[in-house]
């Protein structure tokens, strides 16, 4: 029983950054813009996330800052691509090979700092109960706003006009820009939202994951992240399940490893980069899929001048 | 259709990309590095004409320094040309630092394998076996996107995770050195194993005249070749590639089996060259550096050799400035992010400028 408990938790602390990373990275890629600087970004929120945490004891302002981190990350991003119409793909690329150096300058004194894991809700009778105790009413408030935040997306792209005003901007820029919306300003906020939470999942590695920044501590998590956008088929709720079962394999092999499994440990941590393509072979196999629910103008740079 | 004037001026495309332009940018993103490079070191707390001095100028100011410039070159320049094919037909290559990696295990197993028993034959052997590694690691996404339409950024970074736990498996487990002291590396290959020093005094070695070779190589292949023009073409406007009957497919087995062959034999000349056995870590990731290198380079042969000497001294500037003043190494990976982006944003230069509209026009 306390065992399945801690499979479970462990389960829900693996998925949430890939949940916040992919959900920002879905609405991104909803406006038509492809940002490859999701693993960068979510470096610099651990980084920012800790070091804000560790210097003024108080969480509270940590992950805010994590969030403000990656949004200028992201700035510097749609600067470039939708302001200076640089390829997207290139510019992803350099964020990250820039988050990655500048997280461990801002890192270097960071490293070996003790810190204590994001607070778990605590409510007396309910938390204690057997197994749902502290599965349901024991997470710490990122995975419940974790929770909210895929709720929220899914209303926001289903529901209301901004949503749709995203998505046309997406599939058919140059209608939405007769249309009269504004392409930059709707794909701006797109990609900073985009940024904000990946620095979010980036701290929550840092701060509850594994309470301790290390240089490149997310180890390809952006990039799972991505991937994870196209096994979903930019859907929210398919973004939820698909970082459940990708937490559901990290935590597998780090049991079987624990539990004396017999094959080397490089061979059990491979499985999580492994299942990445595997997943993205079955995806994206059906390219009349892929195609159906990609927005159509994704990775295009769009100028109304032509 | 009227672009949205601001200011009176409006962004307007080239008919064709400006060639002063493309030849501009790269000093200029260069020079814009050097002076953010100036803010941060002072933001850090040192002295910017000093530490400027220690990363750019101090590296240079012995033959021993140019002779480790042309070694971190080597692996850059080769790697880079194949990458930059790969870009001019849109294949976005990201793995080679993984491709790199099987290399360095194919051609490190080789010379383990032959450990006691070498001769002269070993050496192309280890390369061969080197830039065939590499190779056979980029088929599989180059597989994967033309038969299963995946994404080969994705599947060829994932692979970059799994090939560096491999080798971290082998370097801890068979292949460790029985006399090392349990520490997780290889034995020290032989001297048959090793790419003989071509300067007396420093560690130049083999690797770079093949490295230039490579150069050559691609240089032949972008101007000389059909292929290199079905990439270009498939990379530029996959339609008209399409009614020309250039494959796309084509374009990415070629560039991503070029790609990782060079990426490979990158891998074997590091072990057989600078390390001279198997480690935990083959490079400082190389193979994400030379993406910028490509970039830089303008996705020309020649530009890329000229990318992957300045990429070089980012890297050697990083250690002297952390030996001479202190500075952390991570700043190296600033630096190399930097230069990218100021690449990157003065490039609209290239495709686009600036024109004066008078008020009446707008609207």
């Amino acid at each position: 029983m306390e065992i399945l408990s801690l499979i479970a938790l462990s389960i829900v602390a693996a998925a949430t950054p890939l949940l916040f990373a992919a959900l920002g990275e879905l609405i991104t890629e909803k406006s038509g813009v492809l940002n490859l600087g999701v693993e960068g970004t979510m470096l610099v929120g651990a980084v920012v996330g800790f070091a804000v945490t560790a210097l003024t004891g108080s969480s509270v302002l940590g992950v805010p800052a994590a969030a403000a981190a990656g949004a200028v990350m992201s700035a510097l991003f749609a600067l470039l691509t939708l302001n200076l119409l640089a390829n997207q793909v290139a510019t992803g690329l350099a964020l990250t090979l820039f988050g990655i150096g500048l997280s461990s300058l801002i890192g270097q004194d960071f490293v070996g700092t003790p810190l204590e894991r994001l607070p778990r809700l605590d409510i007396p009778g309910l938390s204690d109960l057997p197994i749902i105790g502290p599965l349901f009413f024991g997470q710490d408030a990122l995975v419940y706003l974790s929770l909210a935040a895929t709720g929220g997306v899914a209303w926001f792209l289903s529901r209301t006009r901004g949503g749709l005003v995203l998505k046309a901007v997406g599939e058919n820029p140059a209608a939405a820009h007769r249309l009269g919306h504004s392409v930059l300003r709707v794909r701006w906020l797109a990609v900073l939202f985009g940024g904000a939470m990946s620095g979010i999942g980036g701290a929550y590695l840092s701060l509850a994951y594994t309470p301790l920044w290390a240089e490149n501590m997310t180890a390809g998590r952006g990039w799972i992240a991505l991937a994870l956008v196209v096994f979903a088929t930019w859907r929210p709720g398919r973004v939820l399940l698909g970082a459940y079962l990708f937490g559901g394999v990290t935590i597998a092999q780090l049991h079987a490893q624990s539990a004396g499994v017999t094959a080397p440990s490089q061979f059990m941590s491979m499985l999580p980069y492994l299942a990445t393509i595997l997943v993205l072979v079955l995806i994206s196999r059906d390219a009349a899929r892929i195609r159906l629910n990609a927005p159509a103008s994704i990775g295009k740079v769009f100028h109304p001048g032509g | 259709m009227a672009g949205e004037a601001l200011f009176g001026v409006r962004l307007e495309r080239r008919p064709t990309p400006s060639r002063a332009m493309m030849l501009a940018t790269p000093p200029l993103a260069v020079l814009l590095t050097v002076m953010a490079g100036a803010v941060m070191f002072a933001a850090l707390g040192f002295d910017p004409s000093a530490a400027l001095k220690a990363y750019f100028i101090s590296p240079l100011t012995t033959l021993y320094g140019v002779g480790e410039l042309a070694v971190k070159a080597t692996p850059l320049a080769m790697i880079g040309i194949g990458l930059a094919l790969g870009f001019r037909g849109n294949v976005w290559n990201i793995g080679a630092e993984g491709q790199l990696t099987l290399g360095a295990i194919c051609a490190g197993g080789l010379a383990l394998a032959f450990y006691g028993d070498e001769g002269w034959w070993l050496l192309p052997l280890m390369m061969a076996g080197g830039a065939a590694g590499g190779l056979a690691y980029a088929a599989i996404p180059a597989f994967l996107c033309t038969r299963f339409n995946a994404n080969e950024i994705l599947t060829s970074l994932m692979l970059t995770y799994v090939a560096t736990l491999l080798l971290s498996y082998l370097v801890t487990g068979p292949w460790k050195d029985p006399d090392g002291f349990n520490f997780p590396e290889s034995r020290l290959f032989n001297d048959e194993a090793l790419l003989p020093v071509i300067l007396e005094g420093t560690r130049l070695h083999l690797g770079a005249p093949m490295a230039l070779a490579a150069v050559a190589v691609g240089w032949v292949i972008v101007a000389r070749t059909l292929i290199g023009f079905q990439i270009k073409v498939v990379g530029l406007t996959p339609i008209a590639a399409g009614y020309a009957g250039f494959s796309q497919a084509r374009a990415i087995w070629f560039t991503l089996l070029l790609s990782g062959g060079l990426a490979g034999l990158a891998g074997a000349i590091e072990v057989a060259g600078p390390i001279g056995q198997l480690q935990p870590s083959i490079s400082p990731g190389y193979g994400f550096t030379a993406i910028i290198v490509a970039f830089l380079g303008r996705l020309h042969p020649l530009g890329v050799l000229l990318a992957a000497l300045l990429m070089a001294l980012s890297y050697l500037g990083g250690e002297q400035a952390q030996i001479e003043l202190g500075l952390p190494l991570a700043v190296t990976g600033v630096f190399q992010g930097m230069l990218l982006f100021f690449l990157l944003a003065s490039d609209f230069l290239t495709h686009y400028r600036l024109r004066r509209v008078s008020p009446a026009a707008v609207g």
